[in-house]
């Protein structure tokens, strides 16, 4: 019962943000631990992703190259890792919470009959367990949870880790093949519909909110305006989505996206404990709001008590200015 | 055939937490402390669905949990589940995901005759969104999950879309399946008058691990040790200006010195 492994998620070659995230997550954890890190990296196309997890800190990483992992079906990627993590018993497996790692981190816990972690927003080795700070209660609380069988299966929510950094290393990854052959597998895929290069809002480094005070559908315009000076995303509030004025896509909170970007601007959000739910890990968030006394200053780094129709386009004004 | 749809009751989205000596306890403002996992109401219509429009000869609510939990269930009932089954036992009380997923897969088994079960994306207080694909892997079923749409039904397959990361996903599988729902999937419908007098009146069913044959799941992950969010409050800054604009040149430069942009 020894290594620690990271699922490092990987679309055309390239690995994905949350993955980056895990990947430097996973090499502090093997470095307490006095460990070696396994990278897994499945899927079809995978040399240079497989090269990239050298460069970010693995020591070792298992390859497996197959059209029935292109796609990232659980069906073909979780009786593959379970398969690895039978056959050679790591200590630690650490994966992204995305929608596909919190599927396989179930499948496998289920597998091997051991207990999985959710959603971690920190980690730490103590006495060999990692144990790991999650939210529960969709963020209005905290606990310390650790897996007391083995392996230890741990998902790591994202935008929580800071990303592994380049090291420049190299190495040879050792290519294992799929687990189940198409046949066997009893879901196909028969469409797929990217995002089109959208910032989605639970990986965007800067959100512009807005809340009821926006006042209706047109009432959103300047706070697309700030978010494409700053490359932000926009985010809404509940009540603004159920009242029609935008798509359901951009709501934060309990019932919506759970997000922690570096900047949260909340424009005429009262901040419900619901709102705060989703949003509250955000590093610094800047309230604006008409009415002194909203529970949304109580959560800010930063307040404006005013009409967000003047605060926030002269914003976007000083923002064009100090960024160009 | 029957479909399950598998809900949990939950603290409401209102509740306000507080833990004392590693106790969690919740009070809501509007007086509700309880509701169903909002998550499970779009579980819940679509079960109602399948037997309005799918031909499911019922729509059968499934829940693990405390004795009060009935009233979670009642709710699947007053809503237009014709059934409604409790699963209740001490020793199944701090089950983990798996256990959980032990403990319902054993109860579908027992209801019988089923080939969909239906589940919300999360619970809102565990928050892990584990469960159904362990349910699916116990009962050796296919999982779906984030599923937004079913385009159709028929001929023991099933085509669904699946809201992922990355984009939309639309895929085919053979029953029988566990399906998990996210919010785009439907409009729940409010229970009706008559259901809430039928719902009120309902006697549940409570079975217990020994009813289903699941012994006591010893759990492999601690939760124990839940604590407050250290507060923020204290921490703002108003920013201070004679105009917008001076305020939000006040602001910009506070955000660059703090190098957040
Ligand atoms: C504070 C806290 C932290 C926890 N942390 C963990 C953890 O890290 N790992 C772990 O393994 N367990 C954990 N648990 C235990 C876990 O919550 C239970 O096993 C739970 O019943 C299932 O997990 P979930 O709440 O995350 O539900 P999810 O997996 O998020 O729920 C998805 C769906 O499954 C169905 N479902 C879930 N529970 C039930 C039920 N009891 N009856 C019927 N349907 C249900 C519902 O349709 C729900 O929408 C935690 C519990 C608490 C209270």
């Amino acid at each position: 019962m020894s290594g620690v492994w990271v699922y490092v998620e990987n679309r055309e070659g390239a690995i994905s943000a949350i993955s980056r995230e895990a990947l430097g997550a996973a090499r502090q954890v093997a470095d307490s631990l006095g460990q070696p890190l396994t990278a897994l990296v499945f899927g079809q196309g995978v040399g240079p992703a497989c090269a990239a997890a050298f460069d970010l800190g693995a020591d070792a990483v298992i390859g497996a190259d197959d059209a029935t992992l292109a796609g990232g079906r659980v069906e073909a990627h979780g009786p593959l890792l379970a398969k690895l993590a039978q056959e050679r018993q790591p200590a630690v497996i650490l994966i992204g919470a995305s929608t596909r790692g919190r599927d396989l981190a179930a499948w496998t816990g289920a597998d091997l009959d051991t207990g999985v972690v959710a959603e971690a927003i920190e980690v730490k080795v103590d006495g060999g367990v990692v144990k790991a700070t999650r939210p529960v209660y969709a963020g209005k609380l905290l606990c310390e949870a650790f897996v007391t069988g083995t392996p230890q299966i741990v998902t790591l929510r994202s935008r929580a880790f800071a990303q592994a950094a380049a090291t420049g290393k190299t190495g040879a990854p050792e290519m294992v093949g799929a687990a189940v052959a198409e046949d066997a597998i009893p879901t196909k895929i028969i469409g797929f519909e990217g995002k089109g290069g959208k910032v989605s809002l639970t990986d965007a480094g800067k959100i512009v909110s807005g809340g009821r005070g926006v006042g209706g559908p047109e009432g959103f315009e300047p706070l697309r305006e700030l978010a494409d000076v700053l490359g932000a995303a926009l985010g809404a509030s509940r009540a603004t989505v159920d009242a029609g004025w935008i798509p359901y896509e951009h709501q934060v909170g309990q019932t919506g996206k759970t997000v922690a970007p570096d900047l949260y601007i909340a424009a005429g959000i009262s901040g419900a404990i619901q709102h705060q739910a989703g949003m509250r890990s955000s590093k610094v968030i800047v309230a604006i709001n008409k009415d002194p006394d909203a529970p949304i200053f109580k959560l800010a780094r930063y307040g404006i008590v005013g009409d967000l129709f003047k605060v926030i386009p002269a914003l976007t004004a000083e923002f064009k200015k100090r960024l160009n | 055939m029957k479909v399950v749809v598998c809900v949990k009751q939950t603290p409401s989205t209102t509740a306000t937490l507080s833990v004392k000596g590693g106790v969690v306890s919740w009070e809501d403002p509007g007086g509700k402390p309880n509701v169903v996992n909002p998550w499970d109401e779009y579980a819940i219509e679509e079960a109602i669905r399948f037997k309005e429009n799918r031909g499911a000869a019922e729509a059968v609510a499934l829940c693990l949990g405390d004795p009060s939990s009935d009233e979670a269930l009642k709710t699947c009932l007053a809503m237009g589940c014709g059934e409604a089954i409790l699963v209740s036992d001490p020793a199944l009380l701090g089950s983990d995901t798996l256990g959980t997923a032990r403990t319902l897969a054993a109860a579908i088994n027992k209801i019988g005759d089923v080939q969909v079960a239906l589940f919300g994306k999360q619970a809102i207080d565990g928050d892990t969104g584990h469960t159904p694909v362990q349910v699916a892997r116990v009962l050796g079923w296919t999982p779906l999950t984030y599923v937004a749409a079913i385009q159709s039904v028929d001929g023991g397959s099933i085509t669904v879309d699946r809201m992922t990361d990355d984009g939309k996903e639309t895929v085919t599988a053979k029953l029988p399946v566990v399906i998990s729902f996210v919010k785009e999937i439907n409009e729940p419908r409010y229970p009706s008058f008559m259901g809430i007098r039928k719902a009120s009146k309902a006697v549940i069913p409570t079975w217990t691990a020994g009813d289903i044959g699941v012994s006591a799941p010893a759990a492999k992950a601690d939760w124990s040790n839940v604590y407050p969010i250290p507060p923020r409050e204290g921490e703002i800054e108003m920013i201070a200006g004679d105009t917008p604009e001076e305020q939000a040149r006040n602001l910009v430069n506070k955000l660059f010195e703090e190098k957040v942009i």
